[in-house]
């Protein structure tokens, strides 16, 4: 067995029976990067030597006690999270070679545990995106090929590389963050696990931000365990995110082998949208029998404005972003192209400095909050976003969780390129209102379409309450015995 | 008689509001842990919050709110226990986030009072629209050097507090007499210094005019006015300005200006004018600021005495003039000196003695409240001796000007010189004898008539006597003795 | 609701974002598409719906007055393109 081959959870048991060294493992996991990436772009700013001296460390923890289970675990962490000393780019051209001289709070409560970072991974420009074809970095490819087929895929996104460096075993592990789906849609893309913990769960101090009132790290992974695992310790109360909950991080690991039997399970009539592929469809049903088989109770349920969920999604979160972006003016860090004045400095460097995609969601967004228009599209998407989070709450009053689709599709090619942006929105439209909710929700890796690419399932509970989520998604692990590996890998 | 300016159509009335930006006295942010105070060198009250670096986040400070509640209890104003912060989006060099957060839909105070006092000693309500918590923003040097302009963001982030007028004010004095109580309450109620050469009290001023009756005109706004002197040219000036286009047939355009103190006059800000449209919306970072009625109470109960109740209190307990009472106010440190010298004793004589010879010495030496050119309980002493007769006013005159001098208590100064006075009815007499003898001329007009004189007499038994006579006695023996 | 052309250069101004003439008519179109997509949500009865700002209902946490921050003025500097001395610099501003 390669060392490629390990969980967190078994890399974990490895090292402290010191089976093998944490240095090992990052110098493996180094080579492994140096391989693959120049293919992948999984990662934009590898940091080997970075990754060689926190091994370091986390031989010395090991050898001396104090380790956690994720100390001498080798991560790749979203380059939207600001690290201190390594360079930070949110993908966009816009941060120049800004290096940040704080460190994000998830990252640091990793680094803390004895994680060690293999690097920054590649993402759609300020998370923007649901295929990591934004990046001012290039896109990142997905380790997965369909059958009989050489067409370069795409990873999903926004947390595309972190994904592919997963599924790729180019990482043990990932951060990510998902403000409509981009941790659930790239992990059910290349096979993998992911979870948007609830809003407030994690917090977002140093993560770049695109739209605060929903983005949200959490982990991306092999498996639910190694999510329960990165999670448990990703978690926990902030001061410094006034959004952050004071609330106590329980052990995730625990909720796994719990039993779904007697659990009631929600199945909501506005998830079978006309046009989801048939696959998808009937993978929907084969997780729900075997939620069944396992004893849950399976309730047909209602979300009644989920399908405004999208529509709502796409102002409110350009508006928040309009406004979050506006800091990047060339003034104190970044990129700045110069201008005749003040006024046009401002405008060649924010046209020079972020890419398309970007450039349409801040004019959106600077749109739907401009005078006159406010009250027709910002605060009436406030109120649709409240209607959905009732259908939540209304739904739990029934159900402990829901069961859905992670995404209409697979994994599309780099090159089918979509021409109009509506349709590469359309992939958020499952994982969108449990973000627009603010409740946690995970993508767990269910089963192959006829082409051979993953696909996944989603698991949405209750206001911080991951435990039942985690629960449910082991459950459907189990059943589902995804053992499908990508073409490109490290072996 | 109402304030108007006189046009070739006839009078004019000028119409104010006044928008305050008041900076909240506290030792950090409004949402950082970095230095709100004032000066110090370039950047270094910045944190990376107010620098607005990527993925920063702000954390309210409970003392700028504290300080926002007591102000809008100070204006006797509704305080609104849910508010929210919203961001107010707009591009400058000096704003490091692109947006000010500020709170525009939800303040955190609503509609109150601020009660005026003009020259002729009339008082009028001025309203309160509002009062809400922001940032400020950072500096921005536009002389330093030939090319560039240069940025500190020392400034940026500490809390302010704009205070929204009623367009209720009537003339650059009614302006000038908000300004200034609105200070006052601030200062009494330690959430402002006011002190406007270091910017932490400025002005933006609305200014519109209109015929009597008529309904208001259109408005221009003069920003950042940071003296009351100003505020009051600005209104003129502006008023002025106006009447001239309303009279040459034109139509006055809603615009923000500024005033030149230099030329006397107001001018378009041209740099500001393209972008009017703020995008405000709910700062999706902060949630709402809900406070709780039980601490609201407890911040009512430990406001300080505010000026228009400490006058009142000291008419009423110390029996002085309302006039007097009002001067004695303006600044708390010289009410509380003059409590200090009037318990216990004559209110009255406390008051003439604090507003008269203690103020004239503390202009001459140049000295301040906070260092009194003689202290309460000095001059509390003086006074005991003035009242117990040990000396008689006029002595008390050159006690007090040795007190200033020499820092001596006044019985000391009244033992070494001998001023005690004379209280001996003998000595007295005998004085006043001498005095009618060497005056029988005199005497005699006063006999037939001339009762003025008597003044006269008492004067020279005074002179006689060094000045150290009792009043009361000396007055009664030459009552007397001229029979 | 759709934009002409005008809006898309004025909005493009407000958010200080350059665009040539040879981009307006592609955002003008990209943008009409999503207004046209998002245009659905007039179809929602929203009468006496609160709007939901944020991602959780709760109230807003404080912090105490303190000193904690600050007097880092060359961390704050170290990313700037331009500065001088301890200022960030711009080309200059004429008000």
């Amino acid at each position: 067995m390669s060392v490629f081959d390990l969980t967190i959870a078994g890399a974990a048991r490895a090292l402290r029976a010191r089976e093998i060294s944490a240095v090992e493992l990052a110098a493996a996991y180094n080579a492994a990067v140096e391989a693959l990436n120049p293919r992948l772009n999984a990662y934009i700013t590898p940091t080997p030597e970075l990754a060689l001296e926190q091994a370091r460390a986390a031989d010395r923890r090991l050898a001396g006690g104090g380790a956690t289970p994720l100390t001498g675990i080798p991560i790749a962490m979203k380059d939207l999270f600001c690290t201190e000393g390594v360079r930070t780019t949110a993908a966009s051209k816009i941060l120049g070679n800004f290096v940040p001289p704080y460190e994000s709070t998830v990252s640091a409560r990793l680094k803390a545990a004895g994680a060690v970072m293999l690097g920054k991974a590649n993402l759609d420009e300020f998370a923007m995106g649901s295929s990591n074809l934004t990046s001012a970095f290039g896109p990142v490819e997905s380790p997965w090929k369909r059958h009989g087929a050489e067409a370069r895929l795409a990873p999903g996104g926004s947390s595309g590389g972190s994904a592919a460096a997963v599924a790729a075993r180019i990482a043990l592990a990932a951060t990510g963050t998902d403000t409509g789906g981009s941790i659930r849609q790239p992990a059910a893309f290349t096979g993998i696990a992911g979870i948007k913990p609830t809003y407030g769960r994690c917090s977002r101090f140093g993560v770049v931000a695109f739209a605060s009132s929903l983005d949200q790290p959490g982990p991306m992974a092999r498996n639910v365990e190694d999510n329960a695992l990165m999670l448990s310790v990703m978690s926990g109360f902030d001061e410094k995110d006034s959004t952050s909950a004071d609330r106590a991080v329980p052990d995730f690991t625990q909720a796994l082998h719990r039993s779904v039997k007697g659990l009631k399970i929600g199945v909501p009539a506005e998830y079978r949208l006309e046009g989801t592929n048939p696959e998808i469809l009937a993978l929907w049903e084969q997780g729900i029998a075997w939620l069944r088989a396992e004893g849950a109770e399976i309730r047909d349920i209602s979300l009644p404005h989920t399908k405004y969920g999208l529509p709502a999604y796409y102002i409110i979160a350009p508006a928040e972003a309009s406004s979050n972006l506006a800091r990047y003016d060339g003034v104190r860090y970044g990129l700045r192209v110069e201008g005749e004045d003040l006024i046009d400095l401002y405008e060649r460097t924010r046209a020079e400095g972020f890419g398309a995609e970007v450039k349409r969601r801040i004019l959106i967004g600077t749109y739907v909050l401009s005078h006159g228009y406010y009250d027709a599209y910002y605060l009436k998407a406030q109120k649709i976003r409240s209607l959905i989070l009732r259908d939540f709450t209304d739904a739990f009053m029934e159900v402990d969780a829901i069961l859905t689709p992670t995404a209409p599709s697979a994994a599309f090619g780099l090159d089918e390129t979509m021409t109009d942006p509506l349709t590469m929105y359309l992939n958020d439209v499952f994982t969108v209102p449990a973000s627009l909710a603010g409740v946690p929700a995970m993508s767990v890796p269910a089963g192959l379409s006829a082409a051979g690419l993953p696909l996944g399932l989603q698991v949405i509970g209750r206001h911080f309450d991951e435990e039942t989520v985690f629960t449910v998604a082991a459950a459907l692990e189990r059943a589902a015995q995804f053992s499908a590996l990508p073409q490109v890998r490290a072996e | 008689m109402a304030y108007t300016l006189a046009g070739r159509s006839g009078a004019w009335e000028v119409v104010v509001g006044l928008e305050v930006h008041a900076q909240v006295i506290s030792v950090s942010k409004l949402f950082s842990g970095a230095s709100a105070a004032y000066g110090g060198e370039p950047n270094a009250h910045v944190s990376f919050v107010d620098a607005g670096f990527p993925g920063m986040l702000p954390v309210i400070n409970q003392e700028c709110v504290a300080q926002a509640v007591r102000t809008g209890l100070g204006l006797k104003a509704q305080i609104n226990l849910f508010s929210r912060f919203d961001r107010k989006n707009y591009f400058y060099a000096d704003l490091p986030n692109g947006y000010q957060i500020s709170q525009f839909a939800h303040p955190i105070v609503g509609k109150g009072i601020v009660e005026i006092e003009l020259a002729d000693g009339t008082l009028k309500p001025i309203g309160i629209t509002r009062l809400h918590l922001e940032q400020d923003a950072g500096k921005s040097m536009h002389d330093q050097h030939p090319t560039k302009s240069i940025i500190d963001l020392n400034r940026a982030g500490v809390a302010l507090m704009e205070i929204v007028s009623e367009p209720d004010i009537r003339s650059p004095e009614e302006a000038g007499a908000y300004l200034r109580k609105l200070r006052q309450i601030l200062r009494y109620l330690g959430t402002c210094d006011g002190n406007m050469e270091e910017g932490s009290l400025r002005a933006d001023v609305n200014v519109s005019v209109r015929k009597p009756g008529e309904a208001f005109r259109t408005r221009c706004e003069i920003k950042n006015v940071n003296s009351i002197r100003f505020v009051m040219h600005a209104v003129e000036a502006e008023a002025l300005r106006q009447i001239e286009i309303w009279e040459d047939g034109g139509e006055v355009e809603q615009e923000t200006r500024l005033y030149d103190p230099a030329r006397g006059e107001t001018r378009s800000m041209r740099s500001k004018e393209d972008a009017h449209d703020y995008r405000y919306f709910p700062d999706p970072d902060l949630l709402p600021l809900v406070l709780e009625e039980d601490w609201v109470a407890a911040l009512k109960r430990g406001l300080p005495e505010l000026p228009d109740e400490k006058r009142a209190r000291f008419c009423a307990e110390y029996g002085i003039p309302f006039y007097d009472a009002g001067v004695l106010v303006a600044e708390q440190e010289v009410a509380d000196f003059y409590e200090e010298v009037a318990r216990g004793r004559d209110g009255k004589l406390a008051a003439n003695w604090v507003t008269g010879d203690f103020f004239a010495a503390m202009n001459r030496t140049g000295k301040s409240i906070a260092d009194p050119p003689v202290s309460a309980a000095a001059l509390g002493a003086l006074l005991d001796l003035i009242t117990d007769k040990t000396i008689n006013g006029r002595i008390a005159k050159d006690v007090f000007e040795e007190m200033v001098e020499t820092g001596k208590p006044p019985a000391e100064i009244v033992v070494e010189k001998g001023l005690r006075q004379v209280t001996d009815t003998g000595a007295i007499d005998a004085a006043v004898t001498r005095v009618l003898a060497a005056n029988a001329d005199k005497v005699a007009e006063y006999k037939a008539g001339k009762d003025k004189l008597f003044g006269f007499f008492v004067g020279q038994v005074m002179k006689a006597m060094q000045g150290k006579g009792n009043p009361a006695l000396v007055n009664e023996a030459v009552k007397k003795q001229l029979g | 609701m759709s934009l002409d052309a005008a809006t898309v250069r004025r909005i493009a101004k407000l958010a200080r974002i350059r665009v040539r003439d040879e981009e307006v008519a592609t955002l003008q179109g990209e943008l009409n598409a999503i207004l046209g997509y998002v245009e659905q949500l007039a179809e929602v009865n929203v009468e006496g719906v609160e709007p939901l700002s944020g991602g959780m209902r709760m109230a807003l946490r404080s912090r105490a007055d303190e000193l904690t921050d600050g007097g880092m003025a060359e961390k704050i500097l170290a990313n700037a393109p331009d500065r001088i001395g301890n200022f960030f610099a711009v080309p200059k501003v004429v008000e």
